[in-house]
């Protein structure tokens, strides 16, 4: 038995006594990481759907971009802080929930697949639909494995190892 | 000016999903990402129906950088998402991986859908 599983949940998950915790412990510095976190990310991904507009009917590059890059993002940060590094306190809600949840986005997703549709461009929105799907997905396995190999944590079977044995490696 | 409206919406965008996203897990014993796709799919919707308003001009641009880029923006995510998917699947919850995937993407278009049909049937 792990005695601290890897949450399923990056956000937040009850499951793990520690976060279950940190709200209690101190809402308000919490919820100002997360803020400011989705913030900087928000600010990022519109900077690049500004940078790389894209015509109704065209395949929607930037949020594309945006949600893959994000996902490769959470995989290396989820590693690291839940199997790697015992992180302080505000990384995970700063850094995973704040800026890559505020810079990664599933409603413009949405829309712009309704919106291509709309427009006529059936193909565009399907391969947008699909390609951004499988892209994210492979980018987030992507993340975790290579950083799993580069952190020589990778062990038969797929099953992540419990990072109970590296706690204070670091701190 | 916009930028500034992105970045206010996020700001409250982003704290919401994860009291939302804690609120949900708090009622449901499961390791079904119930909080995500909650806020996922929400946040479709409402993202629907401001570019559905902005299409016929009933909704101004600001409203859409502030509720739509920003606060629908920072409110779902495609990060928690995709690494809940992964860790369902290699938790071994294989069907519960494919559901989330299948679920998540059927639900969050149809609603952005549905939120532009609205703002359609709602302001012409």
């Amino acid at each position: 038995m792990r005695p601290e599983r890897p949450p399923i949940d990056p956000d937040v998950d009850l499951g793990v006594p520690r976060q279950r915790a940190e709200l209690r412990e101190g809402r308000a510095g919490l919820l100002t990481a997360i803020a400011v976190g989705g913030m900087v990310g928000a600010v990022g991904r519109h900077g690049l759907a500004v940078a790389f507009p894209h015509a109704p009917g065209e395949f929607p590059w930037a949020t594309f971009a945006v949600n893959v890059s994000g996902c490769l993002l959470i995989g290396v940060l989820m590693v690291l802080i839940t199997e790697v590094w015992h992180a302080p306190r505000l990384v995970r809600p700063f850094l995973g929930v704040g800026v890559l949840g505020g810079y990664t986005t599933f409603s413009t997703y949405a829309v712009e697949v309704q919106q291509a549709v709309a427009a006529g461009a059936a193909r565009a929105a399907l391969l947008y639909l699909a390609g951004t799907l499988v892209a994210a997905l492979t980018a987030v396995w992507s993340g975790m494995t290579l950083t799993r190999m580069a952190t020589g944590r990778v062990i038969a079977g797929g099953s992540p190892p419990s990072n109970a044995g590296s706690r204070g490696d670091v701190e | 000016m916009t930028v500034i409206l992105v970045a206010l919406g996020a700001a409250i965008g982003a704290p919401l999903r994860y009291l939302v996203d804690r609120a949900v897990q708090a009622r449901h014993d499961s390791t079904f990402p119930w909080g995500t796709f909650a806020v996922n799919v929400a946040g479709s919707l409402v993202f629907g129906v401001l570019i559905g308003g902005a299409a016929g001009h009933a909704v101004p641009g600001s409203l859409v950088a502030l509720l739509g880029t920003g606060l629908c923006g920072a409110l779902t995510t495609y990060s928690t998402f995709g690494y809940e998917t992964v860790r369902l699947f290699e938790d071994g919850a294989r069907r519960y991986a494919l559901i989330n995937a299948g679920a998540s993407v059927g639900a969050g278009l149809g609603t952005a859908f549905a939120g532009v049909a609205l703002a359609h049937a709602v302001w012409g």
